[in-house]
């Protein structure tokens, strides 16, 4: 729908000149866009996914390899040197806008943006952390052509700032996103961060049945025989950091997931409403639900100024970065979830079938508000970043 | 002449400002200057403030003359003139209107007031009965009354909508004028409102007799220009530049790390969600401030004013409640006729109800929404049974 999208122009080098954040789209970033979405329009159909994720895989092979190997998005957030794209979590921010708005199951989030900022962390170039730094530059430059899939050994619901588990080896971990598609667990262990093969003796992945069709969870089990055929990618010091590191790219991001999500829920009501008649008018000229829509809207253009706020931030590692991702979290979640609960009320019957897409939507976005980090966990995070503290009294 | 850039902009900057050191130079002869100087609004024409520059440089201009505690023309006192009647007259007038009313109006020197709504015209703006009749010299006779009109005790001039053909229909026979307050037909009554104070007016005009030459646009279609006005009433209601925790969040925010009595966990959960709504309301404007700097603006605009009314209304009312028994209590209702229109400014109790009036003056949110659903995103309009029918047989 065009009114939603926007059309850009190139701008001076240093765009906004008064230091505040570039909440706008380059052109640069406008072609990435336009080449994904002309990817996932050919391969990635909602039926097909259903389809696929009933089946058990739902990841469609050929149409990763194009989207990370071939338009390159995998290697975003990886400097050049190092294999990757030399880009930003920018214009990562907007393949997963575009990952978002047709539901795509892949495991774009967590491989090219949670595992990859953790090993970016792991400092690759230094091995004196504690880590084999040799070990992380070779998996970096693998995960940016997209020949290998990584994902942190954390549950889905992690937080940048909630108690990390999975540090007993031997343990469970659930709920770990995408784990039965990674070839490469990143575990923490007592005394640092291990790049685990995932089919390697002592790994165990049991799928559990996901909320949300399109991203696969499943529950871990590291013993310590793994942790021994693993490589150390990072020290004690530096592996904890490192992890939030990723956490907190993965929080910031998925609020552009969340967007582009949103806009699709939106976008898909309003020609729904507009096409479909009773009481001999369009659904869409009833006031009671144009308002709904037009909220809907104000709700999305504000959740792609928070969206854009947290990516810039992350991409210029602005000293805001916390309180961005933060905010970003606390409202985009929100909207996502909003979006989609009213497409399906708004789609009336169809809206609750297995045939339509809405559904697949509404299971993502409700899962994706818990995921790294709940709303409330985030406004907890903000309570303190603004020193606006809770009461001191226990609850009343 | 060729289009200014920073450098030349610069240089003019600190030639006013040598020229008339902000410290010993009147604050009205200090303003004139700026406005002499092209430096009022860069993007206007030479001699009305402008410099024909490009808009993206004014923020520049303002941050170094701010730098060097210049002073401003308060925005607030002359919000009608600055925000509503001079893009109007710029975009209509000709050129004698634009060279004899921009000038005092950007100084602050002549207040301006806007006469559009009647007691059975508010949101139906159109459907105005003020009649403004033709003399033979060319002159306007104009019978009418107005109301809620803001400042006009204060006002210089107005700007007016009049019908001028109660035989056409009822958006067809309206034309646009300027008003000289003065005019001994021009009757101002205050009108007490629910915060104690008359803020607003009553006008009644009989036998105001306005000069051709204060017609702005062609006679019959002053809706088109009306249109003008509305929509930058809207852009400057909500559209102010604000630094985080500007506005009524800062206040409350204040009120909470000043007074941890008063804390409590369900507030605390409102103000946290609030204060997100706020952090992202004010990126969203700064997001539009972008794109209309790159000259292409977004239909965010619309949003901010909705935005803007729905979070002063909910945090000036947490507000009130977060002081309990201070909140039961009101500073003053005395029956003032206020210089300023302050929505942030008095205590907790008058800034809760006057925020009340956020979401109708200046069109209600509902009659935005409309304009969102309809305009934005393209949803049909509701069936209508007055468009065709001229103005003199409707319901009244
Ligand atoms: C503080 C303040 C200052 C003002 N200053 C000025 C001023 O300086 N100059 C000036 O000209 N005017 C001014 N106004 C007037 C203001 O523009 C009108 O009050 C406003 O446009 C609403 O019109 P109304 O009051 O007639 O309400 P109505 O139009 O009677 O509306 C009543 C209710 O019905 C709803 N409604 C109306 N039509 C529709 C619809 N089609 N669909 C759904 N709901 C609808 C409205 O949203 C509202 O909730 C001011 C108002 C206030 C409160």
């Amino acid at each position: 729908m065009s009114t939603l999208d926007e059309t850009h122009e190139t701008r001076p080098e240093t765009f906004p000149a008064d230091g505040a954040p570039d909440l706008l789209y380059s052109e640069a970033e406008d072609d990435l866009r336009a080449a994904v979405r002309s990817l996932l329009t050919d391969r990635g159909d909602a039926t097909a996914s259903l389809a696929r994720a009933e089946s058990g895989s739902p990841y469609d092979s050929a149409l990763w390899t194009s989207l990370a190997g071939g338009i390159g998005a995998a290697g975003l957030l990886v400097p050049e040197a190092l294999g990757g794209q030399g880009a930003s979590h920018r214009e990562a921010a907007v393949v997963l806008e575009e990952l978002g708005r047709a539901v795509t199951p892949a495991p774009y989030l967590t491989s090219s943006v949670i595992a990859t900022q953790t090993l970016l962390a792991c400092d690759p170039d230094d091995g004196g952390g504690g880590g084999d730094g040799t070990a992380a530059t070779a998996l970096l430059g693998d995960l940016a052509e997209g020949r290998t899939v990584a994902v942190l050994a954390v549950p889905l619901a992690t937080g940048p700032d909630a108690p990390l588990p999975g540090t007993a080896p031997g343990g469970v971990i659930r709920a770990v996103a995408d784990a039965a598609t990674a070839d490469v667990l990143l575990v923490l262990g007592d005394d640092g961060l291990y790049a685990i093969a995932a089919d390697a003796p002592g790994v165990t992945l049991r799928a559990q049945t996901p909320l949300d069709l399109t991203r696969p969870l499943s529950a871990v089990t590291v013993d310590p025989a793994a942790f021994a055929a693993g490589t150390r990618v990072a020290g004690p010091d530096r592996a904890v950091a490192a992890v939030r590191g990723g956490l907190l790219a993965g929080a910031g991001l998925l609020a552009s997931e969340q967007l582009g999500l949103a806009e699709w829920c939106l976008a898909e009501t309003v020609r729904h409403t507009r096409e479909r008649h009773q009481f001999n008018r369009p659904l869409g000229s009833f006031q009671a639900l144009k308002h709904r829509m037009a909220q809907l809207w104000l709700e999305v253009a504000s959740a792609r100024a928070a969206a854009r706020n947290a990516a810039d931030a992350l991409a210029t590692g602005s000293p805001d970065v916390r309180l961005a991702v933060a905010v970003a979290q606390a409202y985009c979640g929100r909207v996502a979830v909003h979006a989609a609960e009213e497409c399906v009320q708004l789609h009336g019957g169809i809206g609750m079938t297995w045939e339509h897409p809405a559904h697949l939507y509404l299971k993502r976005a409700k899962s994706a508000e818990i995921a790294l980090g709940s709303t409330g966990a985030h406004r907890t995070t903000l309570a303190t970043l603004t020193d606006l503290p809770a009461p001191r009294t226990p609850q009343e | 002449m060729t289009t200014p850039d920073a450098a030349e902009l610069r240089r003019l900057t600190r030639e006013l400002l040598a020229g008339h050191p902000p410290a010993d130079t009147p604050v009205a002869d200090f303003l004139t200057a700026r406005f002499d100087a092209g430096l009022a609004w860069v993007h206007f024409p030479v001699g009305l403030g402008g410099l024909g520059a490009p808009r993206t440089l004014q923020g520049a201009v303002d941050a170094e003359l701010a730098a060097a505690g210049a002073p401003d023309n308060d925005p607030r006192r002359i919000g009608i003139g600055l925000g509503m009647a001079a893009p109007t007259i710029l975009g209509f007038g000709t050129d004698e209107q634009k060279r004899r009313f921009l000038r005092p109006l950007w100084t602050g020197e002549e207040v301006w007031c806007q006469l559009f709504s009647e007691p059975g015209a508010g949101s139906d703006l159109a459907a105005l009965g003020t009649r403004a009749v033709r003399e033979e010299d060319g002159d306007w006779i104009v019978n009418g009354q107005k109301v809620w009109t803001s400042s006009a005790h204060l006002a210089r001039w107005a700007i007016l909508v009049a019908r001028t053909d109660p035989a056409l229909p009822k958006h067809r026979g309206i034309s646009y004028f300027i008003c000289d307050m003065t005019d001994p037909g021009v009757d101002v009554r205050p009108l007490r409102q629910i915060t104690g104070e008359a803020e607003f007016n009553e006008v009644f005009l009989t036998d105001v007799r306005i000069p051709d030459a204060h017609r702005l646009g062609p006679v019959g279609d002053g809706w088109k220009v009306a249109r003008t006005t509305l929509m930058n009433e809207r852009v400057s209601i909500g559209g102010a530049r604000l630094p985080r925790e500007g506005g009524m969040i800062g206040t409350v925010a204040r009120t909470w790390r000043d007074r941890p009595d008063l804390r409590t966990h369900q507030l605390h959960q409102r103000l946290l969600a609030l204060w997100v709504d706020a952090e992202v309301a004010r990126l969203t404007g700064e997001r539009l401030r972008q794109q209309l700097a790159m000259g292409r603006p977004g239909p965010e605009g619309s949003g901010l004013k909705l935005s803007f009314a729905r979070l002063n209304q909910e945090i000036s009312g947490l507000e009130v409640e977060l002081l309990a028994d201070e909140g039961l209590l009101y500073d003053d209702w005395t029956m003032r006729r206020p210089e300023l229109v302050d929505f942030t400014g008095r205590e907790a109790g008058y800034r809760y109800l006057r925020a009340k009036g956020n979401s109708i003056e200046g069109g209600t949110s509902e009659v935005l929404l409309n304009i969102v659903a309809e305009r934005v995103l393209g949803l049909p309009a509701e069936p209508r049974d007055d468009k065709d029918v001229a103005w003199k047989d409707l319901t009244r």
